[in-house]
């Protein structure tokens, strides 16, 4: 065979340059949008306020002080004080464990439950998919905070009571996501490929459809994590979530409703963290599903 | 169409009776004896033996099930344990207040939401665009139950123009009602017009990227006429379907609305019943969103056939 000009140095370069694993172009295209870095920047701002909550805060969050009632911002309280006499930074400090707390462990049971139930309604289909289908449909049709709220109200008022009402009541949008995935994976040649090769069921269903459902199951998880979040403060300040004297930015809300005309900066830190955080995570998940989408290339 | 109905009238019913098993089941998630807590502070045995059997709380659950979907299913959604009222009346009761809340929020989410959609698709990569989408993102992340403590704050605690809480019906004094709801209403519509303004956009961007807009622009059309009678009259149909399906989250955010409002309609409803341990109320007032919610959605896929002719094979 007569010699083929061959440059290795040419070839690996290129290599380089055309092959990118996708979660690296992700990467690289969550970079460029501005949005979804600074949500996740905040974000991160927060777990770190959460996590080192008692080093960062200036007081205890549940100290009360009746020659601090109902302070306005100074030196001493930056945020000023509550009803009691509670630091309202202190409050807004601790708050953001219950919120993020909330948010990510609700996801989390509805993920675990969700993806499953929908790998199985879609790729095993049959009655098992009817069956599942008309149940998350009746779980849809009530309206998402009525029946969080009803769940909350019949297991008793508590933070985790909340997380899990939260987590059921968010279960059957990931049924009906993965369901909806799969049914448009499973048709697709590599996926008939592992089958002719002999893969069990299982296999198929783990390894082949489930890291290619993932992307969409990402941008699910991250504004799932939002609407959390603002349901598990919706739950707080109508005294179903976290039980007072534990801080969270929902109760503080319900409380700070009654000091409007002589305590308004009780209302407003609580009700900005909540609507920064939500905003970063709606944000990141916007950004995530334009750089996951691959029509967007 | 008829087959379409048909089938989409069967598929109800599996649906509806699952609902009904995911309500009748709440009862069974109370911790302890469900006659107990009914009996509240009356520890009288014979009183408790009563309630279970007036309840029928000493046969199986699904015995106790089948009395319960049979009362439904004749109108009968148990009483309030508190004031003795039936559950239907109570509903029947709060269920214009909150009517009336629904929809003005409505008229404001959709002014607000395909308004500035209309805008943000025409003025693409614009500062209107940018400015409708930051709008949309706010209206997503803004928790309705603290916009509306900041509302109360500024319009009635600073300026003093609005009643901060309270309710006059329309029949009664319709300057005093409207002052009494246009906050709440705003509070309900923000959230639903951002995703009314998302939907538009991108049912607009894709209208005016179509063929039929192109042609009508190679007519020699003014671009109004081409935006307003040829884009916005085939991209606003899917919107006002989609619009329906925020039926949910018109319900979820009244409850909220109502209660920082004190306005006495189904959400104040449903909250007061959660805090006075009203279990029958709960579960009438979630089996009749949802009940209206299904039929909500049956509705919107008719709609949606009738005006969209391709589908009407």
């Amino acid at each position: 065979m007569a010699d083929v000009p061959y440059d290795s140095a040419l070839i690996e370069r290129r290599a380089d340059e055309t092959i990118e694993s996708p979660m690296r172009r992700a990467l690289r295209r969550l970079r460029r949008r501005k949005g979804a870095v600074v949500g996740l920047i905040v974000i991160a701002l927060f777990v770190v306020v959460a996590v080192f909550a008692p080093l960062i805060a200036p007081y205890d969050p549940a100290a009360q002080s009746w020659t601090a009632v109902r302070k306005a911002p100074s030196a001493a309280h930056w945020l000023g004080t509550d009803d009691v006499g509670r630091d309202v930074l202190a409050r807004v400090i601790f708050g953001a464990r219950a919120s993020l707390l909330a948010g990510v462990i609700s996801v989390v049971i509805a993920v675990s439950v969700g993806v499953p139930l929908g790998l199985i309604s879609g790729y095993v289909g049959g009655w098992v998919d009817a069956l599942l289908s008309r149940i998350t449909d009746a779980m849809l049709a009530v309206p998402f905070l009525i029946l969080a709220i009803a769940l909350a109200a019949f297991l008793g008022p508590s933070l985790t009571n909340a997380m899990i009402a939260i987590g059921v009541t968010t279960t059957p949008i990931f049924i009906r996501l993965t369901r909806g995935q799969v049914m448009a994976v499973k048709v697709e040649d590599y996926v008939e490929a592992a089958r002719a090769i002999g893969n069990p069921r299982w296999r198929i269903a783990l390894f082949h459809i489930l890291p290619n459902i993932l992307p969409a199951l990402l941008v699910q998880g991250t504004l799932s994590i939002a609407a959390a979040i603002i349901a598990e403060a919706a739950l707080s300040f109508l005294g179903l979530g976290q039980q007072p004297p534990a801080p969270s930015w929902g109760s503080m809300l319900n409380s700070a409703q009654r000091f409007l005309t002589t305590a308004s900066w009780m209302a407003i830190w609580p009700g900005l963290a909540i609507f920064l955080t939500v905003l970063s995570f709606n944000l990141v998940g916007d950004g995530l599903r334009d750089a996951l989408d691959p029509k967007e290339r | 169409m008829l087959t379409f109905l048909a089938k989409r009238l069967l598929q109800l019913i599996p649906t509806l009776f699952f609902v009904s098993v995911l309500i009748f089941s709440l009862q069974q998630l109370l911790p302890g004896d469900p006659a107990l807590i009914m009996a509240g502070e009356d520890r009288d045995p014979a009183v408790i033996e009563q309630i279970r059997k007036q309840y029928r709380l000493d046969q199986p659950i699904p015995v106790q099930y089948v009395y319960w979907v049979k009362g439904v299913l004749s109108g009968d959604l148990g009483e309030s344990m508190r004031n003795k009222q039936k559950v239907l009346d109570l509903v029947l009761q709060k269920l214009p207040v909150t009517m009336q809340l629904a929809s003005m929020a409505i008229v404001i989410a959709l002014t607000i939401g395909v308004g500035a959609g209309i805008i943000s698709a025409v003025y693409k990569d614009t500062p209107l665009d940018y400015a409708a989408n930051v709008f949309a993102l706010w209206g997503l992340s803004t928790p309705n139950f603290w916009l509306g403590i900041m509302l109360i704050f500024l319009f009635s605690v600073q300026l003093g123009w609005l009643p901060p809480s309270g309710y006059v019906p329309l029949t009664e004094d319709w300057r005093q009602s409207l002052a009494t709801t246009i906050m709440p209403a705003f509070v309900l519509g923000n959230a639903i017009a951002a995703v009314l303004m998302r939907h538009t956009r991108s049912a607009m961007l894709q209208a005016m990227n179509s063929d039929y807009v192109r042609t009508a622009r190679a007519k020699g059309l003014l671009e109004r006429s081409v935006i307003l009678k040829h884009a916005m009259r085939n991209a606003l149909t899917p919107v006002i379907t989609l619009g329906a399906l925020e039926f949910g989250t018109l319900l979820s955010g009244a409850v909220l609305t109502e209660q920082i409002f004190t306005i006495p309609g189904f959400g104040k409803l449903i909250i007061d019943a959660v805090f006075n341990r009203d279990y029958a109320v709960v579960q009438g007032v979630v089996l009749i969103t949802a009940t209206t919610y299904i039929s909500l959605n049956l509705l919107a896929d008719v709609l949606y056939v009738l005006v969209n002719p391709r589908l009407r094979a």
